[in-house]
């Protein structure tokens, strides 16, 4: 590309590697449009109707792909996205994710004085964004997803601004994550400085067997994106944002935000270190180590600080990604991609990725718990003790199955055999022994033990015989026209079966889903 | 003038101070607006690293790139002044301190 070429060549577009976005993005645009032009307010039914099925075409359309195609990666606009297992798995999770997401919100939205048509647009958008970093190939295309992904986030948190709390969070949300979007794009630029491309497989057959010496510009570049990424998944010590915004954002938000945004990062994480500059693993295995032993460490040990239920789990997903970077770390010494991948690396890369499908629908679920327990408290203000501890005592009593529910969930969390918890963190540990990381597994243990505290006291409170009860069968306001099952709102009851259901499921058998995620990880390596 | 030749390397120069500048602001400034300012600073400051290497490189893709950003930074700033107006709004003259009823 030494000369400036006059005639321009629109790149090939490849519409069916876009469906899954095209069907996001328009189905967000035209719900804004019809919202806008119809004369009075829509019911708030066609909004969450219009996100579940969105949510759930997309994931249709991505399912599909993946069964009709052999999951090699197809290239599209001029190699700046693709399609892959990888993404195609991912833009499952993130279909998924709308749909129990938009599923909770809606009992919710009027508690929060949240606009339904705005709020299902921004879902929808966000996971546009999500899907496009799943699938980005560029570092700018990267880019461009994460803060339609992030944008939208400020906005879904702030729509809740009528709380000081929600805008709060909102405003601490905006200030990291623009800041961390600053450090990523610098880290872009330093990259395409050092290497001449911003083309994540462009990056990678450049430095594919060159022998050079030492890059400081390519090793600055790649810290500055590891500093980005490691903000919008909150690794520590990047995370101080984290509890504050979840615990401030409305809930269902939170577990989106603690589920797929977490997800996204992690999947543009796993792209940008595996696919781009895999050739300088010996630089980069120890800062994800070094960021994997913070995190889970200082994950676990705030979370049995806490007493406040919605703060607990903020913090034990940060622990959570501590797993996640375990498994991303887990390198084994070798000469190059080929012989990594022989030697199981995608094995560890896989067991990440089954971490985090796991673990984000344990984070919807549970979320979407609090989001029905906190309309029952229905504190007046819903400020910072809104989900106290003391407040879940009793809730055995008071609702046998929402307890039971988040039981299973919590412990699921814990890593209690015979649930996907369980699975996970054994899959990542099992990675970092392969990978002769003892230290790191041992920590890794030691803190799923420690973390498994803190999800037990809020089951011992839940079961505890008595409880601050405030008499709750006193009608905790049951709205007209909202369908309920057992005095709880319908559709939060669907999403957390979902979640409980995919807990035990998977955990039960979980040889599918390795499988799955060891094809999709293989898909973006070989 | 003496034989003062600007290359690419003053531009870069150029280009991190600004990054680190915004940064600095933003740990430091407490002002809403101001920290907005900030952001807005270090995005520069990478537009003009992103415009040096493309010029260095001859390449055209360095320029598009600059466009993307700023669409997204006149994004992140539409977004941004929402958000500091709803927050001024509720308690005039707060500063990032006020926002501290969250902790734990």
């Amino acid at each position: 590309m030494g000369q400036v070429e006059i005639a321009f060549e629109a790149p090939a577009v490849d519409w069916w590697v876009l469906t899954p976005q095209i069907i996001l993005v328009g189905a967000a645009l035209g719900l804004l449009l019809v919202a806008s032009l119809a004369p009075r307010a829509l019911p708030d039914w066609v909004s969450t109707i219009t996100s579940i099925a969105t949510g759930a075409a997309a994931a249709i359309v991505a399912a599909v792909q993946w069964a009709a195609w052999d999951l090699a990666p197809r290239p599209t606009l001029n190699g700046a996205f693709v399609s892959d297992g990888f993404s195609l798995l991912l833009t499952v999770l993130v279909g998924a994710g709308v749909v129990m997401t938009a599923l909770v919100a809606h009992s919710a939205l009027d508690r929060y004085d949240m606009a339904p048509p705005e709020f299902a647009a921004l879902l929808l958008a966000s996971a546009a964004g999500a899907v496009v970093m799943a699938g980005a190939n560029d570092l700018i295309v990267l880019f461009l997803g994460l803060e339609s992904l992030s944008i939208a986030l400020y906005v879904l948190i702030a729509l809740a601004g009528r709380r000081a709390s929600a805008r709060e969070s909102a405003m601490k949300y905006f200030v990291l994550g623009a800041f961390s979007s600053a450090f990523f794009l610098y880290g872009i630029a330093l990259v395409y400085g050092s290497t001449g491309s911003t083309n994540l497989s462009g990056i990678g057959g450049f430095l594919f067997g060159s022998i050079r010496e030492t890059d400081y510009l390519l090793l600055a570049g790649i810290a500055l994106l590891l500093v980005g990424l490691g903000f919008k998944v909150a690794a520590v010590p990047f995370h101080f944002w984290a509890p504050d915004v979840y615990e401030g954002a409305p809930s269902p938000v939170t577990g989106y935000l603690a589920s797929i945004a977490k997800a996204a990062g992690f999947a543009a994480l796993a792209r940008v270190l595996y696919v781009a500059v895999f050739e300088q693993s010996t630089a980069w295995t120890p800062i994800l180590v070094a960021l994997a032993f913070a995190t889970l460490a200082v994950g676990a040990v705030m979370a049995i600080c806490q007493n406040d239920v919605k703060r607990m789990l903020a913090y034990s997903s940060i622990s959570h990604a501590g797993f996640v970077l375990v498994g991303l770390s887990a390198v084994p010494a070798a000469s190059g991609v080929l012989q990594w991948a022989e030697e199981g690396g995608g094995d560890a890369v896989s067991s990440s990725v089954f971490y985090l499908i796991t673990y984000s629908f344990m984070a919807l679920g549970s979320f979407a718990v609090l989001s029905v327990v906190g309309a029952e408290l229905r504190s007046p203000e819903a400020d910072a003790s809104a989900h106290a501890l003391s407040r879940y005592g009793g809730l055995a009593r008071r609702r046998p199955v929402l307890a039971l529910a988040f039981t299973v969930l919590l412990l699921a969390q814990a890593g209690v055999p015979l649930t996907a918890g369980f699975v996970a963190k054994f899959e990542v540990i099992r990675a970092a022994i392969d990978a002769s990381g003892y230290v790191l597994a041992a920590v890794a243990m030691i803190t799923a033990v420690v973390s498994a505290f803190a999800y037990l006291r809020v089951v011992l409170a839940m079961y505890a015989p008595e409880g601050s009860a405030d008499d709750d069968d006193s009608a905790p306001a049951a709205r007209a026209g909202r369908p309920r099952w057992g005095g709880l709102p319908l559709t939060s009851v669907f999403a957390i079966s979902l979640a409980v259901a995919v807990t035990v499921v998977v955990g039960v058998l979980p040889q599918t889903l390795l499988e799955w995620s060891r094809d999709a990880v293989l898909s973006i390596i070989l | 003038m003496s034989g003062l030749e600007v290359t690419t390397g003053w531009y870069l120069t150029l280009g991190a101070m600004l990054f680190l500048i915004g940064g600095t602001g933003l740990l430091v400034r407490r002002n809403p607006l101001i920290m907005l300012m900030c952001v807005e600073l270090m995005l520069n400051g990478v537009n003009l690293s992103f415009i040096a290497f493309a010029d260095r490189f001859g390449d055209v893709h360095g320029h598009t790139v600059v466009l993307f950003v700023l669409v997204v930074a006149a994004a992140e700033v539409v977004v941004g002044l929402g958000l500091v107006v709803a927050v001024l709004r509720a308690s005039p003259r707060a500063t990032a301190d006020d926002l501290s009823a969250l902790k734990g």
